[in-house]
């Protein structure tokens, strides 16, 4: 019971630290280089929960002065993670276009099959 | 003038930044030259006027938007982040010339405005990283010169190019994620991103806090060491090197992993080194056998590169291995070796390759077997290839002496005499791999490909024999280089616990 209560109050952590070991396996261990894309967008987004998890607080509100609220969030990691966002974005849009290129350059977006083309 | 003066850290970002988007609205190739080349020569001056003003009145603080730190973003200038800056800015003023006929060889009058967009973007990101007082800026600057480099990167002429940006992208993307994570893990435990914000807050933390904090530490040195090259991290930095466009090499190995440097030395000495027994804490040990491991590994495999590009790239490995070698040893005159080899390996390291630019641009290759004989007729290029050569090897007279000079007596202080050992050692090695080029240039009949050969026109030698001149400069009046890095030194250890 004590074990249970510890993992339910860790959930939100657990999960994070799956999704960030999870995506990062695949960019480590596939070939496809739009899986390896995929892979670094869920390790990428992991991160974003890890900063928004301990912002958040149950019944907290934007920190709005007015007599009815008085519990609020911290707005600040919603947005750093607002930019972080953008610039995840900006790396998956440069990385499939790159992609785009590499399969108009050797016919192939698999890793392993580009190596031999250019002699190892 | 007065209210621009005050702006000063402001206009640092801003001009690099306003740059870029006008060159990328101008579109026209000679005019975006034209428009970057006054920006890369206007920013040697601001950085001027901040480090002269750091030197006299000590640390400026500048409050982005005007919110006061720790709530607003906050520009911190000292003595360390004024000389990186003022490193970054002079090196991208004095290649400047060097790129317009190179990139529009390389890359084509029709892209060169958008090749020279993101070299601004990439400036104005490497200089934020140095500038800002703020982790998660940091982070954002940083990844804005990444994406500008991937992109300088893949504008390469072989298609190889393209391969080696998108390894590149892989791996420094997961380099600037870590870097998130420990700087959330910080954010957790403090509540701010101010760095000096952070650095005080650590410091009165209750001791069961400790973990947290070596976990953030973790994560930010594995994070930013992918991103600076240490070895065995290193395995995007060959290909890039080798494939960009040659100016684009030459810039990037000058600058971009000795921002990243920085920003390790800044987090270990200004915000974990008040807050955390570093001695205690196997970091240095770490950094020194992974700085001694580059120092020869890169340097052995350098020497069977029969690109040049390629060799250099390897050469740079192991030249990051001697400044890391100087922050793990931490003392001062080892520190200020490291730092000070941030500028000597830039000068150095731009000469050579902006000499096998040169060669690329009049003979159309850098491979070693189809330069024979080269020298005599590119005499100043291969020349100042030569002086640059001598000053990676660590000839006395030499910028590279100096470094490793300082490197010796902080090894020396702290009794590591096999250190010192393996420091000549490894130099030896380097004494391979350029003499490898030397005489083939210089010594061997020259090839039948090469008859037309000629060193390149003036906008392109000057950038290069100043450079070479400079190598030997810094190599005997050392006020200017190792005086400012041994006060920045000093300035760190004093904030060591």
């Amino acid at each position: 019971m004590q074990a249970f209560l510890a993992f339910a109050d860790h959930y939100s952590y657990v999960i994070t630290i799956l999704l960030m070991v999870g995506g990062l396996y695949i960019v480590v261990s596939r070939s496809n280089m739009v899986k390896k894309l995929v892979g670094l967008s869920i390790f990428q987004t992991s991160v974003y929960l890890l900063y928004l998890e301990p912002a958040k607080i149950v019944g907290g509100t934007a920190p709005i002065l007015a007599p009815d609220f008085t519990v609020y969030s911290n707005p600040l990691p919603h947005v750093l993670i607002l930019t972080a966002i953008v610039v995840g974005v900006g790396t998956l849009a440069l990385g499939l276009a790159l992609v785009v290129r590499i399969h108009e350059a050797y016919g192939t977006i698999d890793d392993d099959e580009i190596k031999p083309q250019d002699g190892g | 003038m007065e209210a621009l003066w005050s702006h000063l850290p402001a206009l640092q970002i801003v001009i690099p930044l306003l740059g870029g988007v006008l060159v990328a609205l101008v579109r026209r190739g000679s005019l975006a030259f034209a428009l970057t080349l006054v920006v890369s020569w206007v920013l040697p001056v601001v950085s001027g006027l901040l480090l002269y003003q750091v030197l006299s009145t000590g640390p400026i603080s500048y409050a982005l938007g005007g919110w006061p730190p720790p709530w607003g973003i906050e520009y911190r200038v000292d003595v360390l982040n004024a000389f990186v800056l003022m490193l970054v800015s002079a090196i991208g003023a004095i290649i400047m010339p060097f790129a317009r006929r190179s990139v529009a060889l390389e890359v084509g009058e029709r892209r060169s405005a958008w090749f020279y967009c993101m070299y601004l973007m990439c400036l104005a990101g490497l200089l934020g990283v140095a500038i800002t007082g703020d982790a998660f800026n940091a982070f954002v600057f940083l990844e804005i010169s990444s994406l500008s480099t991937y992109v300088l990167i893949a504008l390469g002429r072989d298609r190889r190019a393209l391969v080696a940006a998108f390894r590149y992208l892989i791996m420094g993307t997961i380099g600037a994620t870590f870097y998130v994570i420990g700087v959330g893990l910080l954010y957790v435990l403090t509540g701010s991103l101010n760095m000096v914000d952070i650095a005080q807050r650590l410091a009165v933390a209750p001791p069961e806090q400790a973990r947290a904090m070596v976990a953030a530490l973790a994560f930010l040195t594995v994070g930013i060491s992918l991103k600076l090259a240490l070895f065995p991290l290193h395995s995007w930095l060959p290909g890039a090197y080798a494939y960009a466009p040659s100016w684009a090499t030459v810039f990037l190995s000058a600058t971009a992993t000795k921002v990243a440097i920085y920003l390790l030395v800044r987090f270990l000495f200004s915000i974990f080194g008040g807050a955390l027994d570093l001695r205690s804490l196997p970091v240095a040990e770490i950094l020194i056998a992974l700085s001694v491991a580059a120092m020869f590994i890169a340097s052995f495999i350098a020497v069977y590169q029969s690109n040049l590009k390629r060799m250099l790239a390897y050469s740079s490995l192991a030249q990051i291995g001697y400044m890391m070698l100087g922050i793990g040893i931490a003392n001062q005159a080892a520190l200020t070796g490291g730092l000070v080899h941030l500028v000597n390996h830039a000068i150095m390291k731009a000469a050579l390759f902006m000499a096998m630019g040169s060669l690329f641009y009049r003979v159309g290759t850098v491979r070693l077997t189809e330069i024979a004989g080269i020298g005599r007729k590119m005499p100043l290029t291969m020349g100042a290839f030569v002086v640059a050569g001598l000053g990676i090897i660590g000839t006395p007279g030499t910028a590279g002496f100096i470094s490793k000079w300082y490197l010796a007596v902080g090894a020396l202080d702290r009794g590591w005499w096999v250190l010192v050992f393996l420091l000549v050692a490894s130099s030896l090695i380097s004494v391979l791999y350029i003499g490898r080029v030397i005489e083939m240039a210089w010594f061997r009949p020259a090839a039948d490909g090469l008859a037309e050969a000629k060193d390149p026109p003036l906008s392109m030698l000057l950038p290069l024999l100043l450079l070479a001149a400079a190598t030997i400069y810094f190599g005997i009046d050392t006020r200017l280089t190792a005086g400012i890095a041994g006060e920045a030194a000093q300035f760190l250890l004093g904030g060591l616990r």
